[in-house]
């Protein structure tokens, strides 16, 4: 197949705001349920190993006009709350009978309690991942709550879900995360060939289907640009971070791209790669899995840090993906992403690293300064390093 | 004859309502705003007493038994007339005033000069203004702005390098302030005599008898006002007592409803403000929410985007409506305006798109703020200064019906008042309730008849 | 303005807590007193007290900046060392002032932490708040993460976490930081202390139930929670101060009073209002002042719970002395759902007899905030009662504009005022009878 095609099949799921495929698939499999969850991180296995398709909410993406929306929101506060405010008012979001909301920020946990009032008959929780990483301590409180969601679960799905069941989807989610894995090292190693516009499509597409199609459609699209024709340009190699909830319209990658720059890692699709390492598959998988949150976890702005200078991990990603320089993006308004910059960004000139940073919102309208901003930054990496 | 005033500083133009007994409107009158608020208001004030004794002539006018159709014709000479005097009076305070000032040390060198061209456009204007002339689309009725159109052209006209344009225009705004800021006789008394001999002449000589006495009549008529309500908000304390001020909030929607009596939901899109307003069936608000911080989405937003496509403001509208294709306006900050607009331009989208994206984004903005205040309820009014574009109105009616179904949507050309309207009846139900109290009446903060 | 010998003896106690404090927090290098920072919300003063440790609150030298009106110069500082304008002002006033030298509001230098006591109670923000001071100061940090109560309780399981992290990481951390082991006895007499200062506190609180209420439950009430939320509970000195205010505000009672404000006793009560939301801090007074001039009390208030929810039948229990902890850390207002915050608006609203629900939507802080205006909606809705909206920020003095405000807040009172002329809401104040208006023929 050529990735071409790929990519459209994705393009086609990303501008959806129908919801289509997930109502495709709930029609196919008569009475199995899907749950919605917001970013950041969720335990998809749980839902999936229940028979239920977990679906990734990452709010209007500036595709839909904000009318009801904006009413519980006010101006100061940033855009996702409101635009998944408006999918549910607007009956897109009917086709799921639950939702899932992390510890990602207040937004997002208060989000949780309007939901409660303006949906009460639709399930929703707010999960609380541990900020404590000692297993017998942050590690027994996970399990315990994971254990509560099992059984919340259970009764949504209208069945049990046995360890057995909870295994095979570890082992499901294990084949994506790899396949993932294999995506960015391609982008790292051949950035001209899994082009990150393309890149994001295909992760996106995690979010609404079942996990072995996205398993595989990722498998195909890697193997299928390492086939094609593509000429490689001399572009600035950089990182893009801060982008790991209220997502950049695609029009503000394509405009990174186009003013000169690889992207050869970002964290915007961070919910499907929290865990950097396999979820293990022998004894207790609930255990298994807080064993792989309190180990394995991905350094994030969301994510207390108690063993590290949390800013390392991003000076090992520039030096691991020979990046030449970092590119923050945050949405306005974001606590998480813009408390943390500066702490990144000073680290970053203590190493030398050049960076930029702007902020967006999911509905962008036109990406002129950032394309200039972007542009003069590649143009500057280009011309100052030392290749 | 008793009467009752609302009067509206607004943060572009200061409004006056007076109210009979019978809550009928007497006269309004408007004006720009001024830091000095007292006398914002008390123009206001007194223009809307002027228009109070046009309307006691047409009153009296009405009764003569002979000459109807020319008593008509008679009264909108009287008004022009009138208006002409007014105008007079401060172009020749204009005059005297620039004219001192050129005498002042710091033009010695070329004050003879300067004296005469100064002389030369006060002529030129004032013969502007006593011949008829085919109207030359005045942007406003303002005596600022209108003195200020004509001055800056005829000084570019005359001006030279020793008197440059931009001395001219100097001298101008300096003396402006001091002419807005002034006490002058602009009253029904002080000119209607000169308006009143201006307007007989040869074709109604046999009428000029009864036409005095009906103007004499009407002017005899004792207007007192018994009370006045005050509103609007700034920086500083309105010049009312406090407890003759009522929120704008408030007389907006008691105004609202009186204008429309079915009104349940008001939108005000002002120059700066917007306001959601829910009122119940005696115009009380029971709810409202505003955006005043930001002026995204405000009268004020679509004077830039005017200005930045040479436009006047009441052009945006037809030419949006003109629109073939959709085009998505996500943010309708000020700020930004210019560089969007230039943007999209350059991205080769048309003007016509560009304005009905723009509009529909203001709406949209609106159509949170009613949502937040409780939604849109049947009637529906839409005032402010925005109500007059179509577009926005066409963008309005459009959102309502997919959001709310079928609204009856009120609009009137004199929306401007609603304020003051609201805050003259409010004035009238506050001397009801205290007569109802027994109290005796209260003299108003300005006193007597004018 | 009289001066009774009652009144008044309650500010003098707190002033005099207040500079004893300082006087100590100035002079901890000499004394070897070690000082914790912490936070408010889920704020373990009677354990800090038990390894006499000297606790130290940025929240509160943010607030105190705001209404010395210095924050306006540290948030522009903390803007210049590259925070935006979007985050949370609390954050930037601290950044600001420690770039600016670190100078208290008594006017001396504050000690630098020897821990950050990082209690993640209620606000994610104060994660990265410790972050940034973390790389500042580069001392240690302990984190006690309280889990939020999604689903409107404080579970079991939940409980069992707080504690278990008390126990396995906090605790040692204080042994090791003071030199001192755990005292569990001498924990439990701060605990017994605290509970007989928050019975005072619960009952001042609950004195604005009376018509007409002799306190103001909100700028009034963020001077009476100081002690109970800071350095003092737990203290003989809380219990003094709890009860000299509880004497003062029953002679209020009498007296037939209302509250004092800072012109003095305040007019004739027109208006009971409940209030959600922070107070603005660098305009503090001229905010207050808009209430008090149109005879508007604050009856109650969700900000005066913020620091923890005692009105509701908690108290710190001596005899679960962790798990206590842990639950007073679980039920801080920001650490509720906002359905139960709506619960306790609505009560408020109701028990309280109030006109109508404000709030007071603050830019920066989003812990408050998100949601807010679905909770208004709920709040009209369940109660009948009319809510109005005012927006302002808790230190950045940019996002206060008194006109706005006022005019806001007018249109607000005056509304209330115009529907109980017209009779047509269905509890009309006891002061006001039923009018019926008529335009004249």
């Amino acid at each position: 197949m050529r990735p071409e095609e790929l990519v459209e099949f994705a393009d086609g799921l990303y501008h959806d705001t129908e919801f289509s495929a997930p109502r495709a698939w709930r029609e196919r499999n008569n009475g199995r349920k899907a749950i919605g969850y917001l970013p950041i991180y969720a335990p998809r296995e749980l839902i999936d190993a229940a028979g239920m398709l977990p679906v990734g909410l990452l709010g209007g993406r500036g595709l839909i006009e904000i009318i009801r929306g904006d009413a519980y929101y006010q101006s100061y506060i940033c855009q996702i709350p409101r635009s998944t405010v408006e999918l549910a008012l607007s009956g897109r979001y009917d086709f799921m009978d639950g939702f899932l909301f992390p510890s990602t920020c207040d937004v997002i946990r208060n989000l949780s309690g309007v939901w409660k009032v303006l949906f009460p008959n639709k399930y929703a929780h707010y999960l609380d991942v541990p900020q404590n990483f000692e297993k017998a301590i942050g590690g027994q409180y996970y399990e315990r709550e994971l254990r509560h969601l099992r059984k919340d679960l259970e009764g949504l799905a209208g069945r049990t879900i046995s360890d057995d069941d909870l295994r095979a989807s570890i082992a499901r989610y294990n084949q994506n995360r790899q396949a993932i894995s294999e995506l960015f090292e391609l982008r790292n190693a051949a950035p001209w060939r899994a082009l990150a516009t393309e890149s994001y499509l295909i992760l996106y597409a995690g979010c609404l289907l079942p996990v072995e199609e996205h398993t595989q459609l990722v498998r195909d699209y890697v193997a299928a640009v390492k086939q094609a024709d593509r000429p490689m340009r001399d572009n600035a190699r950089v990182l893009l971070t801060g982008a790991f909830c209220e997502q950049p319209p695609l029009g503000l990658i394509r405009t990174l791209e186009m003013a000169g720059c690889y992207i050869v890692w970002d964290d915007m699709s961070i919910g499907r790669r929290w865990l950097e390492q396999d979820v293990g598959l022998t004894g207790d998988p609930i255990e298994a899995l807080s064993d792989a949150f309190l180990q394995h976890s991905i350094t994030t702005a969301v994510k207390y840090e108690p063993t590290i200078d949390r800013t390392i991990p991003l000076r090992r990603l520039v030096e691991g993906a020979r990046a030449e320089g970092v590119v923050f993006a945050a949405p306005s308004f974001c606590d998480p992403a813009l408390l943390e910059q500066p702490m990144l960004t000073q680290a970053l000139d203590r190493a030398g690293v050049p960076w930029t940073a702007f902020k967006y919102s999911e509905n962008l309208g036109q990406f002129q300064v950032i394309r200039e901003q972007a542009g003069t930054f590649a143009d500057s990496i280009k011309l100052w390093s030392e290749s | 004859m008793n009467v009752f005033c609302g009067i509206d500083l607004g943060s572009t133009t200061t409004k006056a309502v007076l109210l009979d007994e019978r809550g009928d409107i007497l006269g309004r009158g408007i004006t720009n705003s001024r830091s000095n608020y007292f006398l914002a208001a008390e123009i206001a004030r007194e223009e809307a007493f002027i228009g109070a004794r046009f309307t006691l002539i047409d009153r009296e006018l009405s009764r003569l038994s002979e000459g109807e159709k020319q008593s008509v014709g008679f009264r909108k000479r009287l008004l022009t007339q009138f208006r002409k005097q007014q105008i007079l009076s401060q172009l020749h305070s204009l005059r005297d005033k620039s004219l001192e000032e050129a005498e002042s040390d710091r033009y010695q060198e070329i004050r003879k000069v300067l004296h005469q061209k100064l002389s030369h456009i006060f002529v030129t204007m004032e013969e502007g203004i006593r011949r008829p002339r085919l109207n030359a689309g005045k942007k406003s009725d303002f005596f600022r702005d209108q003195a200020s159109s004509e001055y800056s052209r005829l000084a570019e006209s005359v001006a030279e390098e020793s008197i440059p344009f931009e001395l001219l225009m100097s001298i101008f705004d300096k003396v402006i302030i001091l002419v807005e800021n002034q006490r002058m006789d602009l009253t029904f008394e002080g000119n209607i005599r000169t308006a009143l001999s201006a307007c007989i002449d040869g074709d109604n000589a046999g009428l000029a008898d009864s036409y005095e006495q009906a103007v004499a009549r009407a002017a005899a008529i004792p207007l007192t006002e018994v009370r006045a309500i005050g509103t609007g908000y700034g920086r500083q304390r309105l010049p009312f007592p406090k407890d003759m001020i009522r929120s704008e909030i408030l007389c907006h929607g008691l105004g609202a409803n009186i204008s429309f009596p079915g009104t349940a939901t008001v939108l005000d899109i002002g120059g700066q403000d917007t306001k959601a307003i829910q009122v119940d069936a005696r115009g009380i608000v029971t709810s409202f929410q505003m955006n005043d911080r930001c002026a995204a989405g405000c009268g004020r937003y679509l004077g830039y985007i005017a200005d930045e496509m040479n436009l006047g403001v009441h052009e945006l509208g037809p030419m949006a409506m003109t629109s073939t294709r959709h085009v998505k306006i996500n943010s309708t900050c000020t700020v930004f305006a210019g560089a969007e607009l230039r943007d999209r331009l350059t991205m080769g989208q048309r003007r016509e798109d560009i304005l009905a994206g723009l509009h529909r984004a203001i709406i949209l903005r609106a159509m949170a703020l009613l949502a937040r205040s409780g939604g849109v309820s049947n009637e529906f009014t839409f005032t402010g200064g925005v109500a007059n574009n179509q577009a926005a109105v066409a963008a309005l009616r459009k959102l309502v019906a997919e959001n709310y179904g079928e609204r009856k949507l009120n609009i009137s050309p004199d929306s401007i008042y609603t304020g003051a309207l609201g805050a003259a009846h409010f004035a009238l139900r506050a001397e009801s309730e205290s007569r109802e109290e027994g109290a005796s009446r209260v003299e108003s903060a300005f006193g007597g008849s004018p | 303005m009289s001066h009774d010998t009652i009144k008044d003896q309650s500010m003098f106690k707190q002033k005099e807590m207040i500079a004893g404090h300082f006087s100590k927090l100035a002079t901890a290098k000499e004394t070897g007193r070690k000082v914790v920072y912490t936070f408010v919300p889920g704020n373990l003063t009677e354990l800090l007290l038990s390894f006499d440790l000297l606790p130290v609150y940025p929240e509160i030298n943010a607030l105190q900046s705001g209404m010395r009106k210095k924050s306006g110069a540290y948030v522009t500082e903390a803007e210049k060392y590259g925070h935006s304008e979007d985050v949370c002002a609390y954050v930037k006033s601290d950044i600001g002032m420690l770039k600016s030298g670190n100078i208290g509001p008594t006017g001396e230098k504050l000690p630098p932490p020897d821990l950050l006591l990082l209690s993640y109670t209620g606000c994610f923000t104060f994660m990265k708040w410790f972050e940034l001071l973390k790389r500042e100061y580069d001392c240690p940090v302990v984190m006690l993460h309280v889990p939020y109560q999604g689903d409107g309780t404080m579970t079991p399981d939940m409980r069992k976490y707080v504690v278990d992290q008390i126990k396995g990481e906090l605790i040692p951390k204080l042994e090791q930081l003071s030199g001192k082991a755990y005292d569990e006895d001498r924990l439990k007499e701060c605990l017994r202390r605290s509970a007989r200062a928050e019975d005072d506190l619960v009952w001042v609180l609950e004195s604005a139930r009376h018509r007409p209420s002799p306190i103001d439950g909100y700028f009034g009430g963020v001077y009476y929670i100081g002690p109970i939320f800071t350095a003092f509970r737990g203290t003989e000195d809380a219990i003094d101060y709890y009860r000299l205010l509880r004497a003062e505000v029953a002679d209020r009672i009498t007296k037939g009073l209302g509250p004092i404000t800072p012109e003095g006793q305040m007019g004739p009560e027109k208006y009971r209002l409940v209030v959600e939301g922070p107070p603005n801090w660098t305009h503090f007074n001229e905010f207050w002042k808009m209430f008090y001039d149109e005879g508007a009390v604050v009856v109650a208030s969700t900000y005066t719970r913020v620091g923890g929810v005692y009105d509701l039948g908690f108290r710190h229990d001596p005899e679960r002395p962790l798990e206590t902890l842990a639950d007073y850390c679980g039920g801080c207002y920001t650490n509720r759902n906002l359905p139960s915050r709506i619960d306790l608006l609505c009560k408020y609203v109701t028990e309280y007899q109030a006109d109508g629900l404000l709030i007071n939507s603050i830019k920066s802080c989003n812990s408050f905030s998100a949601g807010q205006l679905m909770m208004m909606r709920e709040v009209e809705k369940r109660t009948g009662k009319p809510a109005g909206f005012v927006e302002t920020d808790l230190v950045d003095p940019r996002y206060f504009s008194a006109a706005n405000i006022k005019n806001r807040l007018e249109s607000y009172l005056q509304m209330i005022e115009q529907k109980r002329k017209g009779g047509t809401i269905s509890q009309s104040p006891a002061s006001e009878g039923v009018r019926r208006l008529e335009v004249l023929p």
